[in-house]
C-alpha cells in the first residue's frame, strides 16, 4: 500500500510541476531562438525590451555553444532564428540549406581583451607589454578547439610572442573557464572577449587587442528556412541591428 | 604515428597509481574505523564521503578550486607558508582523482568490513591477539575481495577523471594533460586520428588492469584457501 501512495504522491508532484511551465496564454506568436551562450545576458535584456514593444510576441531562447546549436539544427531541432558566435558554424548550416540566406546578417562584433584580477597590481597597457619573465600562469582558450583561443593565437602570432608565452599558458575548454581562472586568481592574466570581461566584477581590463591582429569576431544571425514564424523571427533580427538593439548590445560589452 | 608525445600516458599512470594508493589507505582506514561503530553524525559524515559520486564533476572541480585556489582556504596557506601553488600542477590532478575515487573505495571497503563474521575477530581477541595483528591477519585478509573491488574501481575512476581535473589542474600540454584531456581536446579540434589512438590506449589500459587484478586476486584467494586446508 505504501508504495502505491508514494507513486501517487510523485504523480501529483509531476503534474503540478509540468502544469507550472505551461506558457503564457495571452501571447499568440512564439519565436524559438537558438543563440550562442556568450549572448545570454544581453539577449535576456533585449527580450524584455522587445516584448514590451510587441505584446503579442513571446521570445524563447535555447542557449548553447554555436557548434552544438548548429548540430541541433542539423538534426532538425525546431527553431526560428539562429544567432551564432562563429562564422564557421553559420557557414555549416548555410551549406546544408537550413537557413534563409537572404536574412543572414552580422548583427554584432566582439573584441579581445587582456584581463587580470581586480586585486592585481600588474601594470600593463597593451598586449606587447606582457613580459614572459614576470608573469605566472596565463589563461587562454585552447587554440585548436576554442574560438577565443584561436583569436588569441592570431594576436600573439602577429606580435611574435606566442612561443615565448606558451610555457605559461593554461588552456581553457571554453571562454568562461578562462574567465574563472582569472577571477579566482589562479592565473595572473587571461584573454577573453570584451563581453565576458564586462559581466564580471572580479576582473579588470588591461588592454584591448587591435582588431587588425586577428580574424574579425563577428556574430552572424539568420532566419531558419523551416521556421514556423519566419516574419516574427525576421522582425526580432531587425531589432538586434536597429539603434535600440545595438545600444543594448553595447551595454554588455559588444561592439 | 611516429611523432606521438607519450606524456599523457606517463602522467595518467602516475596520477592514477598515486591517487589509488592514497585512496586505498584513507578508504580502508575510515571504513574500518566506522564499520561497527555507531555514533552521532555517522550518517552525515558518510553522506559527505559519498558526495563526489553524485555531484557533477564541474561542481567538484569548483569546490576544489575554492579550497586549493590561490585565494582558497588551503591554497592561501600553502602559498604563504611554502610559496607553492598547487593549482595547475600534476599534484592537482592527483587531488581531483583522490576526491572522486574515494567514495568508491570507501563504499566497497565498508561493505566488506561490515559483512565480516565478528565471531572470528572475537575468537582472535580471546587468544590475546593485538588489534593490529587482528587487523593484519584476520580482518583485512577476509575483507580483501571487497577491498580489491574498490581498488579496481578507484584506479579506473582515477584514470578516467576529467571534469574536476580540467578545472583544478588546467590543460597545460606536456605538464597536466592526462589521457582523457588529450582525447577531449583532440575530438573538439577534429583530430580524430589522435583521439582514436588515445582511446585505444585507455581502453587497453583499463581492460588489462581489470584482467590482471582478477588473475592476481584469484591466485591469492587460492593460496589463502589452500593454506587453510593444509593447516
Amino acid at each position: 500500500m505504501k508504495s502505491i501512495s508514494q507513486f501517487f504522491f510523485f504523480a501529483v508532484i509531476l503534474i503540478f510541476v509540468t502544469g507550472c511551465t505551461s506558457k503564457d496564454e495571452t501571447k499568440d506568436v512564439e519565436i524559438m531562438v537558438s543563440a550562442a551562450a556568450s549572448l545570454t545576458d544581453a539577449l535576456n535584456n533585449l527580450k524584455n525590451v522587445y516584448e514590451e514593444n510587441n505584446e503579442n510576441v513571446l521570445v524563447t531562447f535555447n542557449f548553447g555553444s554555436s557548434g552544438k546549436l548548429a548540430t541541433q539544427l542539423e538534426q532538425g531541432a525546431p527553431s526560428d532564428l539562429f544567432l551564432s558566435a562563429s562564422v564557421k558554424d553559420m557557414d555549416k548550416v548555410t551549406s546544408l540549406g537550413l537557413i534563409n540566406e537572404a536574412s543572414k546578417v552580422n548583427f554584432t562584433r566582439n573584441a579581445l581583451v587582456l584581463i587580470t584580477h581586480t586585486d592585481s597590481d600588474l601594470q600593463m597597457t597593451s598586449f606587447e607589454d606582457i613580459d614572459p619573465d614576470n608573469i605566472g600562469h596565463f589563461a587562454v582558450g585552447e587554440p585548436e578547439s576554442v574560438p577565443v583561443g584561436r583569436y588569441t593565437k592570431d594576436v600573439f602570432d602577429h606580435l611574435g610572442m606566442w612561443n615565448a608565452l606558451k610555457s605559461h599558458m593554461v588552456m581553457g575548454s571554453d571562454v568562461r573557464q578562462v574567465l574563472t581562472h582569472v577571477e579566482m586568481g589562479n592565473a595572473d592574466l587571461g584573454v577573453v572577449y570584451s563581453s565576458d570581461a564586462f559581466i564580471s566584477d572580479k576582473v579588470k581590463v588591461l588592454a584591448e587587442a587591435d582588431p587588425a591582429w586577428h580574424a574579425p569576431i563577428v556574430y552572424p544571425g539568420a532566419v531558419i528556412s523551416e521556421a514556423k514564424q519566419p516574419q516574427a523571427a525576421q522582425d526580432f533580427l531587425d531589432f538586434l541591428t536597429s539603434d535600440e538593439g545595438k545600444n543594448v548590445l553595447k551595454e554588455y560589452g559588444f561592439k | 604515428m611516429s611523432g606521438v608525445d607519450y606524456s599523457p600516458l606517463v602522467l595518467s599512470l602516475k596520477v592514477a597509481l598515486i591517487s589509488t594508493s592514497i585512496v586505498f589507505v584513507l578508504g580502508v582506514f575510515f571504513a574500518h574505523q566506522f564499520a561497527r561503530k555507531d555514533f552521532f553524525g555517522k550518517s552525515v559524515i558518510e553522506s559527505f564521503f559519498m558526495l563526489p559520486l553524485v555531484l557533477p564533476p564541474t561542481v567538484v572541480g569548483f569546490g576544489l578550486l575554492i579550497l586549493f585556489g590561490k585565494k582558497g582556504w588551503i591554497g592561501k596557506l600553502l602559498l604563504e607558508w611554502f610559496d607553492y601553488q598547487i593549482v595547475f600542477t600534476w599534484i592537482a590532478a592527483v587531488i581531483a582523482a583522490v576526491v572522486v575515487s574515494f567514495p568508491l573505495m570507501y563504499q566497497s571497503a565498508s561493505a566488506a568490513f561490515e559483512s565480516l563474521d565478528e565471531k572470528l575477530e572475537n575468537a582472535a581477541r580471546t587468544m590475546g591477539a593485538s588489534e593490529w595483528r587482528l587487523f593484519r591477519t584476520i580482518t583485512f585478509p577476509l575483507a580483501w575481495p571487497g577491498v580489491l573491488a574498490g581498488l579496481v574501481l578507484s584506479f579506473a575512476r582515477g584514470l578516467g577523471e576529467f571534469g574536476a581535473t580540467l578545472m583544478l589542474a588546467g590543460y597545460i600540454p606536456g605538464k597536466t594533460d592526462t589521457i582523457p584531456m588529450a582525447i577531449y581536446f583532440a575530438v573538439e579540434s577534429g583530430q580524430m586520428e589522435k583521439a582514436t589512438f588515445w582511446v585505444i590506449i585507455i581502453v587497453a589500459l583499463g581492460f588489462s588492469t581489470i584482467m590482471w587484478l582478477n588473475w592476481w586476486s584469484k591466485r591469492n584467494m587460492r593460496r589463502f584457501t589452500n593454506e587453510k586446508r593444509n593447516r
